[in-house]
């Protein structure tokens, strides 16, 4: 009787379990048809695309788009390909990473171990920073950057992120640090540690998930962003995705659109990348502040 | 004191914002004193130990360490070291680096360092931790390590704050004694806080009570046990309770007398022993303090000077292995009493209790201080 009704349970398990996975598949499948439509057309010569299906898989495979895309395609005027602009988005985003995660840790570090008079008056501005639509600052921010003799500068792009990305990185890493204990501050101060020592030797060897979260949304942010770099940046200091744009939009004739499509992608992957080197440590390092928190 | 004072501590308020958290305390200790504050949780112990460390600064008063007064010093140059109550070792550092760091921070080359480390924790046998993490050691021996970075240091002061509060029992018996040992061999001055009486007791040279931020009693244990300033230190110190019976005060020729309600056969009448500041009562209320050792049955071999008798009405017993408690109501209050093990009362039956009037101390209602002339 026993195996019986065993024998039924394992058959429902079974049942609920395979309804469970068609429809995760189902779910892969709507998310990854895009990626997966960018791809094959990128690898088809041009004339496959416009005479055949987007869907169907390249019966002529090629990476001419590719090559194109990085270094020969038309982006507004010149036939240089990507690769000058990407290389401008490196330079923008590793200093404006670097500096606006560093800084956010440093005013965690105060805002939590350092109380001062006012101190959650100030979090509460800095935290404005994070829900001030982009639109709102672009003038006062061109007149700032003006004044500094940074407009159209790579210097000025990052200025611009890291002033506001501070607010975020401010967040994350005050609510990082207020689960931290205020008594290894403490006994740091009894043996002799001062304020850049305990934040260096005590914290920030701590902070890892919270660096880690900080990194990868900076990073994604501000190599994602397109409303900075069409505003505040010149020809030669444009971003990335600007200059996708421009290749997109300024090409006179046919439209390539294997190139279009690899230039996407070529503009998209080190984000892709980032995430799926350290996604994992993302979502653990969401979760030890959600828990804590 | 005829010693000269070590820690002085005098006048001292400290305010957070509005909030008065230690009002005007004076206190202050010998070399080589161990002085425990004790307390209920929220009464300031911790505030008034980081105010001694330099961690937080001081509204009013003056804090002198060894005759220097210490308010402006920074927490690394007053040359104490500070156990917490978390333990707060630095979670990304080896054993051997939380010891020493202290001395990292203070420029002491490796290789003396590496001996000093070895030899600590020697001391408290921690030599085979050395390589791990905190997060790798069990309650007990991150307690050690805790220690090992405060005895490394080897300061004038040691501050403890609840350092056994974290263990279980049996440890912290343990570690009780190996506290008070270490504090015999090394000689150093302690301050030492917990909100375990008994830890105090056994620990202390001298005892300050604390409540919301107010002194109640600075005195050695035996003067906070026998002879309490108020109704809150007497509750407070002592496991069971003293018992605290409301009487009414009555004076006749032979000196005041005490008239104590009994839950069956009516009031019964006691001579006050110590009768200090009692006469100028006649006719009032009183509490009558007096700890469960000092009620025993009758001895049978003759009862001890200033006993009284009264016969209670016993409602629970309670064997306790060496002692046995027995429990029955004066003055509408629960009054404890501790009798030998011999002692085959049962539930229910009445018993004379002798009542050693020359351990008592009296209270008044209104003002809850001791009554004293
Ligand atoms: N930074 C602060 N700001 C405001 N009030 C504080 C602050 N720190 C402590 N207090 C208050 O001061 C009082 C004393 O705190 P303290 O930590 O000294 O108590 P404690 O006697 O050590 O208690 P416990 O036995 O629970 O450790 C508490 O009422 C607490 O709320
Ligand atoms: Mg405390």
């Amino acid at each position: 009787m026993s195996a019986m009704t065993q024998d039924t349970a394992v058959r429902t398990g079974r049942l609920a379990r395979a309804a469970v996975y068609s429809a995760l598949l189902v779910f892969a499948v709507y998310y990854l048809l895009p990626l997966y439509v960018m791809v094959a057309n990128s690898v088809k010569p041009l004339d496959e695309i416009r005479s055949g299906n987007m869907l169907a898989l390249p019966q002529v495979f090629t990476i001419e788009p590719w090559l194109s895309a990085w270094s020969t395609a038309q982006i507004g005027v010149e036939p240089t390909g990507l690769v000058p602009y990407f290389w401008n988005t490196i330079k923008m985003v590793v200093p404006a990473v670097i500096i606006s995660t560093l800084m956010g840790a440093l005013n965690g570090y105060v805002l939590t171990k350092w109380r001062f008079r006012g101190d959650t008056a100030l979090f509460g501005c800095l935290l404005f920073a994070c829900f001030i639509p982009f639109q709102i600052v672009l003038i006062p921010m061109a007149s700032v950057l003006g004044f500094l003799n940074l407009a159209g500068t790579t210097a000025g792009l990052v200025l611009v992120h890291v002033v506001y990305g501070l607010g975020f990185t401010t967040l994350f890493f005050r609510n990082y640090y207020d689960a931290f204990p205020t008594e290894l501050v403490k006994a740091a101060q009894i043996d002799g540690a001062g304020f850049f020592r305990i934040f260096w030797r005590i914290l920030l060897p701590s902070s890892g998930p919270i660096i880690v979260v900080t990194v990868i949304w900076q990073f994604t942010n501000v190599w994602n962003d397109f409303l900075f770099g069409v505003s505040f940046a010149d020809y030669d200091s444009m971003p990335i995705t600007v200059a996708l744009n421009n290749l997109v939009s300024s090409s006179t004739g046919v439209k390539e659109y294997n190139v279009h499509f690899a230039g996407a992608i070529l503009a998209a992957l080190p984000t892709l990348v980032v995430y799926v080197v350290s996604g994992r440590y993302f979502v653990r390092g969401l979760m030890a502040g959600a828990v804590k928190g | 004191m005829s010693t000269v004072a070590f820690l002085e501590i005098d006048h001292l308020c400290k305010d957070y914002g509005p909030v008065e958290v230690l009002k005007d305390i004076d206190l202050s200790i010998e070399q080589g004193g161990f002085l425990v504050l004790v307390g209920p949780s929220g009464c300031g112990k911790s505030t008034l130990l980081y105010t001694i460390a330099g961690l937080e600064s001081v509204t009013r008063g003056e804090i002198r360490i060894d005759g220097r007064s210490v308010n402006d010093l920074a927490p690394s140059k007053r040359d104490i070291a500070m156990v917490f109550q978390s333990y707060a070792l630095y979670p990304s550092m080896s054993v051997a680096e939380n010891i020493g760091f202290g001395m990292e921070m203070r420029g002491v080359p490796k290789a003396e360092r590496q001996r000093a480390i070895a030899e600590v924790a020697k001391t408290l046998q921690i030599g085979h931790l050395l390589s791990r993490r905190p997060a790798q050691l069990s309650g007990g021996q991150r307690q050690r390590v805790a220690m090992g970075r405060a005895l490394v240091r080897d300061p004038k002061l040691f501050l403890f704050d609840e350092p056994l509060s974290n263990l279980d029992a049996k440890l912290r018996i343990e570690m009780r004694t190996e506290i008070k040992r270490l504090h015999q061999s090394l000689g150093t001055t302690i301050v030492y806080v917990t909100h375990d009486q008994i830890e105090a007791m056994t620990l202390a040279t001298r005892i300050a009570v604390l409540k919301d931020g107010v002194l109640q009693q600075f005195g050695t244990p035996a003067q906070i046990y026998d002879d309490p300033a108020n109704l809150f230190v007497a509750d407070f110190m002592g496991s069971p309770p003293m018992n605290l019976i409301p009487v009414t005060v009555q004076a006749d020729g032979a000196g005041p007398s005490l008239v104590v309600e009994r839950a069956t056969g009516g009031p019964a009448t006691v001579p006050a022993g110590r009768a200090e500041g009692l006469e100028a009562r006649a006719g009032g209320e009183a509490i009558l303090g007096i700890r469960p050792e000092a009620i025993t049955e009758v001895p049978a071999d003759g009862m001890a000077d200033g006993a009284a008798v009264v016969a209670c009405q016993i409602e629970v017993v309670e064997p306790a292995g060496a002692d046995t408690y027995v429990i029955t109501h004066l003055g509408g209050k629960e009054v404890v009493a501790r009798t030998s093990p011999d002692c085959r009362v049962r539930a229910g039956e009445t018993l004379p209790l002798a009542f050693r009037m020359d351990k008592a101390v009296f209270f008044d209602p209104a003002t809850h201080d001791r009554i004293a002339d």
